[in-house]
């Protein structure tokens, strides 16, 4: 296939996400209207904004579970605007959901299982997995990961909120990831647990990147390197945690109408 | 690594390791019910003369083969087919089709060992093209698209008379006979049918741990976050249907041997629905639940018949037992008989565990 060198010189800057002009329309309704991100490899980012500035529908079209109306999305170089889902979760992309989105009928082991399968061969295998497997290893390691050892044998419908939020952390940890979206990981979570959250965040390795968005200021800022700021479908603003926490305009529109 | 090694050269624990692996892999193995209920269907023709073993057993393995087809889809897949008897009969057709029958200006004359896995293969295509149209849809679409295809078919073979031989259908359908043994006299045949019965009750249970199973279950339960880990689903989907196709076709070559016979009545509409009444009735969540409706099913349509006209009845009613008991089922056991049977033996384990304490299923 294409080296390194050829995929990074198809990129120009070889960025790990870019958005060019992408809307995204919902019968007459613009729910994304031209935006442009540029994403570099390992950069983390928040993206904030009010309830419907089109923070979920931009994860929506980068993953394509809703694809853009039109503009162009490019993963590593690669153009992937008309690629199905699953093509992009194999070439690195992962997501989580703001509102769990597991398999309620499996045991926590079998969820993980299942997204480690996912982005390696064999889905369609009708071979029981054997005692030194190695996606069964992995398996093993992500569930650790997120402490939930002690439960992977339940089914996920019988466990606690906060430790669905965990699961629903690793499922797009499987496999080797090179970028993540988070979807409002800690919407309902204790303290305790947005301090492990931060910890699982913060811990991962340099290369992979992620976009978070986060309501809580205290997590989205400690764990990125910059943010986009969005309003009514829109990109308003880009820049620094602290430059974004200190604009006035930012302060008046999202601190403090975001909640109403 | 030094630690992984030193725990498996204690042979104890890498016994019992295995051992566990094993029960988790093969529950059905750690049950007494299970073994009793195997020997006793090894044993069965010690016990039942030839209407037992054939009309009664027999019929109901058959059944429950097909029913279990579309225990897959539904319980593993969610994907409700009426189209199973369908594909089934498709099979039987082709088994008469290109086999031996009385009907010499339809078929084909071929052995039966060429004619069998031809209507495999091809009531295998059949149900998989089928099922690539059912899984552009979801619920009562799936289930409107499936039943379109067998009332379709069903009206076909009627209409048709140069290769179904329209509604007198096609007579005196040629069986297996080698080894000096004829495959349908009612011992031999009895075997068949319970080996038959045996592979696709253990494949079903092996495949819903295997990755493919396990990815339809994720389907089942979220088919977006399936696509969001990586997995084509309507690929995973019309797999499904193929393999359920596979399995169906079985039953249907069997059904067809039992008969001799095959005609637009063993796929009617009602046929159709009958797999799902027994599927429903014995319970979909688990592969042997297929088998245990058909049971019911076969025992009430049998001697239904009898027992209406003791009490005064019309004997053609026995379908109104079916029914009440269909009824009865949905009201109170959604998962079917097999839903009644677990919460009976959870309410007994968890009384027996205060007291005795080490019970434990």
């Amino acid at each position: 296939m294409d080296s390194v060198a050829q995929r990074l010189s198809a990129v120009g800057a070889g960025a790990a996400l870019e958005l060019r002009g992408v809307t995204r329309l919902f019968g007459a309704l613009a729910a994304l209207t031209d935006v442009t991100i540029t994403v570099r490899p390992g950069e983390r980012r928040a993206v904030l904004g009010s309830n419907g500035a089109g923070k979920t529908t931009l994860f929506n079209c980068i993953t394509g579970d809703f694809p853009p109306s039109s503009g162009t999305i490019r993963f590593f170089g690669e153009d992937i605007t008309q690629f199905p889902p699953y093509e992009r979760i194999r070439r690195g992309l992962r997501r989580t959901y703001q509102i769990s989105a597991l398999f309620p009928g499996l045991t926590v082991q079998d969820n993980v299982y299942l997204a480690c399968r996912g982005v390696s061969r064999g889905r369609f295998s009708f071979l029981r997995p054997g005692q030194n497997d190695a996606l069964m290893h992995a398996t093993e390691t992500l569930v650790q990961a997120v402490h939930l050892t002690t439960v992977k044998d339940q089914r996920v419908a019988e466990l606690a909120h906060g430790q669905q939020r965990q699961l629903e952390i690793a499922l797009a940890l499987a496999g080797a990831p090179r970028f993540i979206l988070f979807d409002e990981p800690a919407a309902g979570l204790s303290p305790t647990e947005r301090r492990e959250l931060i910890e699982i965040l913060t811990s991962l390795p340099a290369h992979i990147g992620y976009i978070i968005i986060e309501h809580d200021m205290d997590v989205a800022l400690r764990v990125v390197e910059s943010v986009t700021m969005m309003h009514n479908g829109r990109i308003f603003k880009e820049g620094l945690p602290r430059e974004i926490e200190s604009d006035p305009e930012v302060q008046e529109l999202y601190l403090g109408g975001g909640h109403e | 690594m030094s630690l992984l090694q030193s725990t498996q050269l204690r042979p104890d624990a890498s016994a019992s390791a295995a051992r566990r692996a094993f029960i988790r892999a093969w529950p059905e193995f750690q049950n007494p019910v299970a073994w009793l209920v195997a020997l006793i269907l090894v044993i069965m023709p010690l016990i039942a003369n030839g209407f037992f073993l054939i009309e009664i057993f027999g019929t109901t393995l058959i059944l429950g083969i097909i029913a279990l087809s579309l225990m897959f889809l539904a319980g593993y897949g969610g994907m409700v087919s009426l189209m199973q008897l369908t594909i089934a009969g498709f099979a039987g057709y082709m088994v008469a089709v290109f086999g031996v029958s009385a009907n010499t200006n339809i078929s084909l004359g071929w052995p039966w060992w060429l004619a069998t896995p031809m209507a495999l293969a091809l009531a295998t295509l059949f149900g998989t093209l089928g099922g690539a149209l059912a899984v552009r849809t979801e619920g009562i679409y799936t289930i409107m698209i499936t039943l379109a295809i067998g009332a379709a078919f069903y009206y076909f073979t009627n209409q048709n008379w140069a290769i179904f031989n329209g509604h007198t259908g096609i007579n005196t359908v040629a069986t297996p006979q080698f080894w000096g043994v004829d495959w349908r006299s009612d011992i031999a045949f009895y075997y068949v049918i319970l080996g038959v019965a045996a592979i696709c009750y253990f494949a079903v249970q092996y495949v819903s741990r295997a990755p493919f199973g396990l990815a339809l279950q994720g389907v089942r339960d979220n088919a977006r976050r399936m696509a969001a880990l990586g997995f084509n689903t309507n690929a995973h989907r019309i797999a499904a249907y193929a393999f359920a196709s596979f399995v169906a076709a079985l039953g249907g070559v069997l059904q067809v041997w039992n008969y001799r016979q095959i005609s637009p009545g063993s796929v009617s509409v009602g046929a159709c629905i009958d797999i799902l009444i027994i599927a429903i009735v014995g319970g979909i969540t688990r592969p042997i639940g297929p088998f245990i409706g058909a049971l019911i099913f076969v025992l009430l349509r049998t001697f239904a018949l009898d027992f209406l006209v003791k009490v005064g009845l019309d004997g053609n009613r026995f379908r109104l037992l079916i029914g009440l008991g269909f009824l009865a089922i949905v009201f109170w056991s959604s998962d079917g008989v097999i839903g009644l049977w677990e919460r009976w033996r959870r309410r007994d384990a968890s009384a027996g565990a205060r007291p005795g304490g080490g019970r434990h299923g």
